[in-house]
């Protein structure tokens, strides 16, 4: 048995995993795992993954979560070109600082609209306005403190070459882009950027990868999304209830 | 100049990365950032962070910020025993695993407690809704049960049978909610012995070095008005 990978395309995280594996041609087989359709809540995922989540990697016996051990876990077995997480001390470093960071400020934050835009409507779910504006914010400061501390003058996040930092927040920022909010405009800087990842990814992975989350918005409004499994609404209403 | 560290020990990751190098034997200048004091929000502080955090690290022209970031690069820089962080492809994968799933999970709540807790009512003088502080005890709760059955299991250190930078960052987490009173370790016996352990290899005058000034912030005097408004605004995201 190889490599297995548990991914929901619709999920930023997975979308890293998945670019990752496929750009560098690690084989692996996709298990598809559908986040509203319920797979997270069935004792068979259980046993994969004891939190619910997803991405998860199986490797033979070798289970892990989490989308950065993943990648690191990935690119060290694979030995993947070094740009995407350098060898060198100070280089590598920039990418743990990135993701650090990446986690308190981007993560759990570019997220939101599409559970406030798309998913909350569909489950009926009641979100106040001032929580879509609070994450508006925090979005903008985001998108700032990315622009100035971290890409600055370099063609990518970390350096002058893409690593995983970029991966992981590209695949972010996809999300409200995907439901039509338009974070690059008025910030050129970051609309280059955003141009070298999708140049760097090749526009055929990229039509593969976000083709899902691409078409969300399109189902939603054609009313062709389908309304998520009831074992999944206390997740739904969990998540929804945590939006800051 | 050599290696700085700049650091408040009243903050966890801050603790996490104090004691690692001193544990390591690191030499470094110790640059204390008074959190309390607003002193991160200086501008000479901004030329070392620009996100105005601790830790942060200085070395020679090398600024680096993120505690995770920081370990990995001293466990690297310094060539510090293995099993802080294995050169073994699945060993390291599991300290990975831990050090991303406790950033949005555990540290959360850890600091949360602590504040809604502690800081909130006895230094700031603010009220915490007591459904409010109940919501984050039973989060902490949770976080704790999944620290136990997902990453300790029946191993003696959370990321294997070693200790590693994964323990570090978890245990100094604990002590957060511990130094305001949360009986974290009192009901979880499997949690307790594996503090215990963590201290054995630590060293228990490292330990309590580190933790010395935490856990005295119960006992602090409560903060002056020009303190409060310093702090208030950048606070307020903790009540949530």
């Amino acid at each position: 048995m190889g490599l297995e990978l548990y991914l929901d395309l619709l999920s930023q995280p997975c979308r890293a995993v998945y670019i990752f594996a496929k750009k560098n041609g690690i084989p692996f087989k996709l298990c598809t795992t559908e986040v509203f359709k319920g797979q997270l809540q069935s004792k068979e995922f259980f046993q994969i993954n004891m939190l619910r989540k997803i991405p998860v990697l199986k490797d033979g016996d070798f289970i892990l979560t989490e989308s950065s051990a993943i990648l690191i876990y990935l690119s060290s077995k694979y030995q993947t070109a070094d740009h995407w997480y350098p060898a060198d001390l100070q280089a590598r470093a920039r990418v743990h600082e990135y993701l650090g960071w990446h986690a308190d400020c981007i993560r759990g934050t570019f997220g939101v609209p599409l559970w406030t835009q798309v998913i909350a409507p569909l489950t009926g779910a009641h979100v106040p306005e001032e929580k879509v504006e609070r994450n508006k914010t925090a979005m903008d400061r985001a998108l700032q403190q990315l622009e100035d501390k971290f890409l600055g003058d370099q063609a990518f996040l970390t350096g002058q070459q893409m690593s995983l930092a970029d991966l992981m927040a590209f695949e972010e920022l996809m999300q409200p882009v995907a439901v039509g909010y338009d974070l690059f405009e008025g910030r050129p800087k970051l609309a280059a950027w955003r141009e070298r990842v999708e140049a760097f990814l090749g526009s055929d992975l990229f039509q593969e990868t976000h083709g899902p989350i691409l078409n969300i918005l399109e189902q939603a409004v054609n009313k062709k999304f389908p309304k998520p499994s009831p074992e999944v609404y206390p997740y739904i209403l969990l998540r929804i209830s945590r939006i800051p | 100049m050599g290696l700085e560290l700049y650091l408040d020990l009243l903050s966890q990751p801050c603790r996490a990365v104090y004691i690692f190098a001193k544990k390591n034997g690191i030499p470094f200048e110790l640059r204390p950032v008074e959190l309390l004091k607003g002193q991160h929000h200086s501008d000479a502080f901004a030329q070392v962070n620009p996100l105005r955090k601790v830790p942060a690290l200085k070395d020679g022209d090398f600024t680096l910020a993120e505690s995770v970031a920081i370990l990995l690069y001293l466990s690297r820089k310094y060539e510090v025993p293995d099993h802080w962080y294995p050169q073994d492809l699945q060993a390291r994968a599991r300290v990975d695993e831990y050090l991303a799933w406790q950033h949005t999970a555990l540290r959360s709540s850890c600091t949360r407690a602590m504040w809604q807790k502690m800081m909130f009512p006895v230094f700031l003088g603010e009220q915490v809704p007591p459904e409010t502080l109940a919501s984050t005890l039973a989060e902490l709760d949770r976080c704790l049960q999944l620290l136990e059955d997902k990453f300790l299991k029946d191993q003696d250190f959370v990321a294997g049978p070693h200790i590693s930078v994964a323990d570090l960052v978890a245990i100094t987490e604990l002590m957060h909610p511990v130094s305001a009173g949360c009986q974290v370790f009192k009901s979880r016996p499997k949690l307790a012995a594996w503090r215990q352990r963590v201290e054995v290899e630590v060293g228990k005058d490292l330990f309590q070095e580190a933790h010395a000034a935490v856990m005295k912030v119960k006992d602090l005097p409560p903060a002056d008005p020009a303190t409060k408004e310093k702090l208030q605004p950048s606070v307020q995201v903790l009540l949530q």
